[in-house]
């Protein structure tokens, strides 16, 4: 059973390949998330967070969602040097973190009611569970000049998959005729990682140092990394090639 | 005695270890690139409604036919504007005005080597898939802007 809804400002797909699953299942799922916008989104004037940054809420008052989120925001901004901090300009913006986590735990809720082979898929950041009918999970990267087009299959089982990148500046910028233009940026970086949650925030953090955000992914265990730049040539970490499902693998 | 002294041995190459290491330590400069005006490019945008001179709406559809641009969205790393065209009360195009083409905040580049790692050019797979992952920094205030465009075309 496979569901997609338009919530938080992306498309969210649930598939659920367990034969109980059922439409109160998936719903409870997109139930979550619409919690999730209504206490996190900037973009909802009532939201805790709109509050907090308007100082009508302080911190200490907010509900225990919201100081779960703030806490693993700041873990999170010693684990990365400062890349990742989700205060600008002395204005709270979560959503940085709160994606990856959502997803994290709206997958754990269908853990917790018995589903085993299933993902969410909220934007383009992905957990998986178990197997599609016994084989993993195929990932595509999508190909940041082209959104029609992956540029990498991964087959993933138990982990989470999170890209981070500007794919609409991309197509702007990409000139392969001019290779002598200095390489300045990134445009896409994948992370795999033991969650989605994982996956996200190092995605995010490492996607802000550029082009020496690989190199911190390689230093982490458990993560693998694909990094494509304006050249539209890609960087990969040591241990990426094992979750690559290459087309002659195939038959 | 022996102990004593290996400890001592081992604590001293340790020390020096560090020490070196902290001479090594990254050194933080600032990067020369600087993002294109944020607040000039919001600023000369002119949102509001351009309509299609003489555009007409057929009856029964639910938007009327024109260009329409929506407002400037603040996405996480710059602004995004799209107008949408509609003809025959259908979305015929939508496209960016502006989109984020700079970082907005400062990098921090390291100077110490790096590992090598692998290289490569990308290349389209004709694999089929279950899921695409790929990036959505711009989403949500694409649609902010888009259904602001919509909610002008509105008939």
């Amino acid at each position: 059973m496979k569901r997609l809804q338009l919530l938080m400002g992306m498309p969210i797909t649930v598939e659920i390949l367990d034969a109980n699953a059922t439409e109160a299942d998936i719903e409870r799922v997109f139930a979550y998330f619409r919690s999730i916008d209504e206490t996190f989104s900037n973009y909802k004037e009532e939201s805790e967070i709109s509050k907090i940054n308007r100082g009508e809420l302080a911190e200490e008052a907010s509900s225990d969602a919201v100081k779960t989120i703030l806490a693993l925001g700041e873990q999170t901004r010693q684990e990365t040097q400062g890349y990742f901090d989700i205060e600008h300009d002395g204005l709270i913006d979560p959503s940085g973190i709160v994606k990856g986590w959502a997803i994290f735990q709206a997958a754990q809720l269908l853990k917790e009611a018995g589903f085993v082979n299933f993902y969410i898929d909220a934007g383009g950041d992905i957990q998986v569970a178990g197997t599609n009918n016994g084989h993993p999970w195929r990932i595509g990267i999508r190909n940041p000049f082209n959104r029609t087009e992956n540029v990498k299959v991964l087959a993933i089982t138990d982990k989470g998959v999170a890209t981070s990148g500007t794919a609409i500046r991309g197509q702007h910028v990409y000139n392969p005729h001019q290779p002598e233009k200095p390489i300045q940026d990134i445009v896409s970086l994948t992370v795999i990682g033991p969650d989605v949650y994982e996956a996200d925030r190092f995605a995010t953090a490492a996607f802000a140092m550029g082009k020496r955000g690989i190199y911190f992914l390689e230093q982490l265990a458990g993560f693998e990394g694909y990094m494509i730049d304006y050249s539209a040539r890609a960087t990969y970490t040591s241990g990426f090639e094992r979750f690559v499902l290459s087309d002659d693998k195939i038959s | 005695m022996k102990k004593m002294v290996v400890s001592a041995i081992l604590i001293g190459i340790f020390v020096l270890y560090c020490f070196l290491h902290a001479q090594a330590a990254p050194v933080a400069i600032v990067p020369t690139a600087t993002p294109t005006s944020r607040s000039s490019s919001s600023s000369t945008a002119t949102p509001g409604t351009t309509p299609t001179p003489g555009a007409t709406s057929p009856s029964g559809s639910t938007y009327k036919n024109g260009t329409y641009t929506g407002n400037v969205a603040d996405a996480q790393w710059g602004v995004v504007q799209i107008q949408v065209v509609i003809q025959n009360g259908k979305i015929t195009s939508v496209q960016f005005l502006q989109y984020p083409n700079e970082r907005n905040r400062s990098v921090q580049i390291n100077s110490y080597a790096d590992p090598i790692l692998i290289n490569e050019a990308i290349q389209a797979q004709s694999t089929k898939v279950d899921i695409v992952s790929g990036a959505t920094d711009t989403s949500n205030a694409f649609i902010q802007s888009l259904s602001n465009a919509l909610s002008q075309a509105q008939a």
